[in-house]
């Protein structure tokens, strides 16, 4: 040892050191390639447990699971589609109704508000993003479905004389699909809100200052500058509250009624998939019964994989366009 | 600032005017030859953010058809004041002024003045050029189409009007449906000009235009500037003196919020009036 | 000074001019519209409960047992250590591999494999979390034959993953290239690099999104309902049925008695103060932390 010159030491110690951090880095990527392997290996094992769980009942029904309206565990017969219907028509109330709330209070809060109202705001809003389901399916027994039976449902049918039309006819229970809607438009509203309200606020202020100098008012520099180079976010966070709807459980199952019909009314009672599983499945009157609500959860699976799939294509194309025109 | 400008100071000649009181506009015209008139005139105008006064008392005149040049360290008030012209503090909640600033002799913040109106004729090119992400099209014809929805034929003469303008158009021609994104920094605050152009102002206001530039685009900006003001009245803020000493036609020198001293820019760099001045370019401070 | 007609303030009283106001001022109208109706309702539902949780909330609510039916009184004791419990093992499961998972798509940005995590991370997020009970149904309880509170907590446990995973990512990308290659240039390990320089400069980021995560599964109640299922009694086996806050507010939301009702607003009125204390103090602690570093 005496022999070596300091470089010489340095040399080896630098070897050594090379050679320990090569044993790190590799045990280092082998950990954190297990955690992302995780990801997907529990997205598999979820298909493949609810799919084989689920497979009796398709086996069984074939198509006319997903076609047929006839839910009827008594005599054994499994159709999904008035949970189906459910399902999509309470998403679109509700997003047809949160939307362009949601993205007014974002551009009001990114646009308007002075700062001392903002913070407070915005806060406000995050806040209440953090509800859970449950509270929000008991505010609306209490509170939203005595007030629709009593004030909002009677005033649409008969002082409007809308109910003339499919849509708003029949008796008015409360518990409804359009319950339902109103409940998850509320819920997805701060979901659709928050996102946009950050992508509004990355807009640089410099684009709104271009629009402004070139002599927009100030809904042009939003319509024209603004709105444009947020949109794919935007619509990010329309899809993040789609996806939330669909799969919304407690409130719905609290407040749709919970009755395996196709109505047009939106006062009538309905299922979502969601809600069929939830209210049911601890009671399944057997094996095919408990196979069905199988199989529902993996239809519903399925559309929300292809939303959510649909959605970041055309976030990407969005974005892509943005960026050529 | 690193260097002091090339021209070598001077004595004040003996028969230059009695020096004016700072913040005072100097009586143009001051030499025969350069005289024109007023196209923006400051009149005992102040500003303040809040209780923040920013500018105090600025008055003097940016003849029309020649580039002023507003220079001073940081936060003296050149943006400020610059900003002030088309009325870009009315979005700021807590700015006030005082005074006027007169736009061929009608004050710009007449209550019967509508900003709106009032930018589409004053435009503004900003220190960070900020293109829409859309076409290069689309992009100059963001102003005709909001301001005056031209026909398509009308619309197609204007964007290409202004990308001569702007010098830009032999570079893009083949390419205005290509996203504006996509050109180089320098081609991007040209497409700014050319999208302000569009609105054929009167004025044109620059906030550091070049200062995030290489030499050579500066150099297009700048020749691009010299060529414009044949019909354009054009104040730009710079940060650098050359700049300031090759390109424009009037300096007026801000500093602390005042205007120190303003006149024409050979005199300026050669035979400042004022102490400050002096010291400002030749690099003693800021 | 000229004096001729100027043509840029002829423009004052433009009928197109005063047609874009117009059009201004009522779409600025209807925006600062949106903004009241939308806070309508949450606000409504906040004051719905403070004030009907609020009567509700006593001493004995975080002391006793549920009341059997008939009763009055009673409180959620089980079930708020039933919550605390189950978060804890939510935790436990899905923050590792979570922050694991978003380390690995932060490092391995451009390729393919980490493209596809992060694909299926959204979709996993996407995920209806009913989907996700079911699952732990048939693979945790049908195999064991009854319900137990790890099968609840690792339900919940997977939910977080993908959430703290894009998270994390987010957050590790925003740590400066620079600041790695300083380390790097040090002679630190990538590896070391990594867990110490670039973790502890995004811990901040990483304790929230973390939290957040855990706000959100704090209040589930789907994925418990056939896995945790719920216990009237004293529990805290992790074999065993457990009780939980959500579902405990379910069971007596959807009940018929005034009662009940009562007992769910003051249910949710806890849970709610949990999720947000959690936070709070999760929020004072990365500041603390974070004034300390910066001395």
């Amino acid at each position: 040892m005496s022999t070596l010159t300091p470089t010489a030491v340095r040399a080896r110690h630098t070897a050594i050191r090379i050679s320990g951090s090569a044993i790190g880095d590799r045990l280092y990527d082998w950990a954190i390639t297990f955690f992302a392997l995780c990801v997907p290996l529990l997205l598999g094992l979820i298909a493949i447990e609810i799919s084989v769980a689920g497979w009796p009942a398709f086996h069984r029904f074939g198509l006319s699971f997903l076609t047929s309206s006839a839910w009827d565990p008594v005599h054994g017969q499994f159709g999904a589609a008035p949970a189906i219907y459910g399902t999509l028509v309470s998403s679109a109330i509700a997003l047809c109704i949160a939307t362009p709330l949601a993205i007014g209070v974002a551009l009001f809060l990114s646009e308007f508000a002075p700062p001392w109202l903002r913070q407070p705001v915005a806060f406000l809003v995050d806040l209440l993003a953090a509800i859970p389901s449950v509270v929000y399916g008991l505010w609306g027994i209490c509170v939203l479905i005595p007030i629709l039976r009593v004030v909002v449902m009677p005033f649409l049918r008969d002082t409007l004389h809308l109910g003339v039309t499919p849509f708003f006819s029949g008796p008015a229970y409360g518990t409804s699909m359009l319950a339902a809607g109103l409940i998850l438009a509320v819920m997805v509203l701060p979901y659709i809100s928050s996102v946009s309200r950050e992508v509004l606020m990355a807009v640089p202020r410099s684009q709104r200052e271009a629009t402004l100098a070139l002599g927009a008012t100030k809904w042009e520099s939003i319509w024209g500058a603004v709105l444009p180079f947020a949109k794919s976010g935007i619509i990010g966070g329309v899809i993040l509250g789609l996806g939330r709807a669909l799969g919304e459980t407690m409130a719905v199952t609290m407040l749709i009624g919970n009755r395996p019909e196709i109505s047009a009314s939106l006062f009538a009672p309905g299922y979502t998939m969601a809600s069929l599983i939830a209210n049911e499945f601890s009671e399944a009157s057997g094996d095919l019964h408990l196979s069905a609500l199988m199989a529902v959860g993996f239809t519903l699976f399925v559309i929300t994989l292809v939303v959510n799939a649909v959605a970041r294509w055309l976030v990407m194309r969005v974005s892509r366009i943005g960026g050529q025109t | 600032m690193t260097a002091p400008p090339t021209v070598p100071m001077r004595p004040i000649p003996a028969n230059a005017p009695r020096p004016i009181p700072a913040g005072r506009a100097e009586p143009l015209p001051e030499t025969p030859g350069i005289a024109a008139p007023a196209a923006l005139a400051a009149d005992h105008f102040s500003f303040w953010y809040g209780s923040n006064k920013a500018l105090t008392d600025i008055t003097f005149d940016m003849p029309i058809r020649s580039i002023t040049a507003l220079i001073g360290p940081s936060g003296c008030g050149k943006s400020t004041f610059l900003r002030a012209i088309n009325r870009m503090h009315d979005t700021l909640p807590g700015a006030r002024h005082e005074g006027e600033i007169r736009l061929d002799g009608v004050n710009v913040y007449d209550p019967s003045i509508d900003p709106t109106a009032l930018r589409r004729w004053v435009g503004m090119v900003f220190q960070r050029w900020n293109p829409f992400p859309k076409s290069i099209y689309d992009n100059v014809a963001y102003g005709p189409r909001i301001n005056s929805s031209p026909p398509r034929h009308e619309l197609d003469r204007i964007v290409e009007t202004s990308l001569r303008r702007a010098a830009l158009w032999d570079e893009v021609k083949d390419r205005l449906r290509e996203s504006a994104l996509g050109l180089s920094g320098g081609q991007q605050q040209r497409l700014c000009i050319a999208r302000t152009l569009a609105n054929e102002p009167e004025v044109l206001l620059l906030d550091e235009p070049a200062s995030a530039l290489d030499p050579i685009s500066t150099q297009k900006i700048e020749e691009l500037l010299y060529e414009l003001k044949r019909e354009l009245t054009i104040v730009i803020v710079t940060h650098n003196l050359h700049q300031a000493a090759r390109a424009s036609d009037y300096t007026a020198f801000f500093y602390l919020g005042r205007l120190v001293e303003v006149g024409p820019t050979d005199r300026m760099f050669t035979a400042p009036r004022e102490e400050r001045t002096n010291s400002y370019i030749t690099g003693r401070f800021g | 000074m000229s004096t001729t007609a100027v043509p840029w303030s002829a423009v004052r009283g433009d009928a197109r001019l005063r047609r874009r106001h117009i059009v201004n001022v009522t779409m600025v109208g209807l925006i600062a519209l949106a903004a009241v109706v939308a806070t309508l309702p949450l606000i409504f539902i906040f004051i719905h409960l403070v004030d009907r949780g609020g009567s509700a909330v006593r001493w004995h609510f975080f002391t006793h047992m549920p009341a059997p039916v008939g009763e009055t009184g009673g409180g959620m004791a089980n079930a708020i250590v039933g919550t605390l419990i189950l978060m804890a093992l939510a935790s436990t499961f899905g923050l590792p591999i979570g922050i694991g998972a978003g380390l690995y798509l932060a490092e391995r940005r451009g390729e393919r494999f980490a493209t596809l995590v992060r694909f299926l991370s959204d979709v996993l997020n996407g995920l209806p979390s009913i989907v996700m009970g079911i699952f732990a149904w048939q693979f945790l309880v049908r195999p064991v034959g009854h319900f137990s509170a790890l099968a609840g907590g690792i339900a919940l446990g997977a939910m977080m993953i993908p959430m703290v995973a894009r998270t994390t990512e987010e957050i590790v990308r925003t740590v400066p290239v620079s600041l790695r290659e300083a380390a790097l240039a040090l002679g630190y390990a990538r590896w070391r690099t990594s867990l110490t320089i670039v973790l502890r400069t995004a811990s901040a980021g990483i304790v929230t999104g973390a939290l957040v995560a855990i706000a959100r599964i704090a209040g589930e109640t789907a994925p418990l309902l056939f896995t945790a299922f719920g216990n009237q009694f004293w529990s805290t086996s992790l074999a065993q049925p457990i009780a939980a806050l959500p579902l405990q507010i379910f069971t007596y939301a959807v009940s018929p008695y005034d009662d009940w009702h009562a007992q769910a607003w003051a249910g949710s009125l806890v849970l709610i103060a949990l999720v947000l204390v959690i936070s709070l103090i999760a929020r004072i602690a990365v500041r603390r932390r974070f004034s300390a570093a910066g001395d």
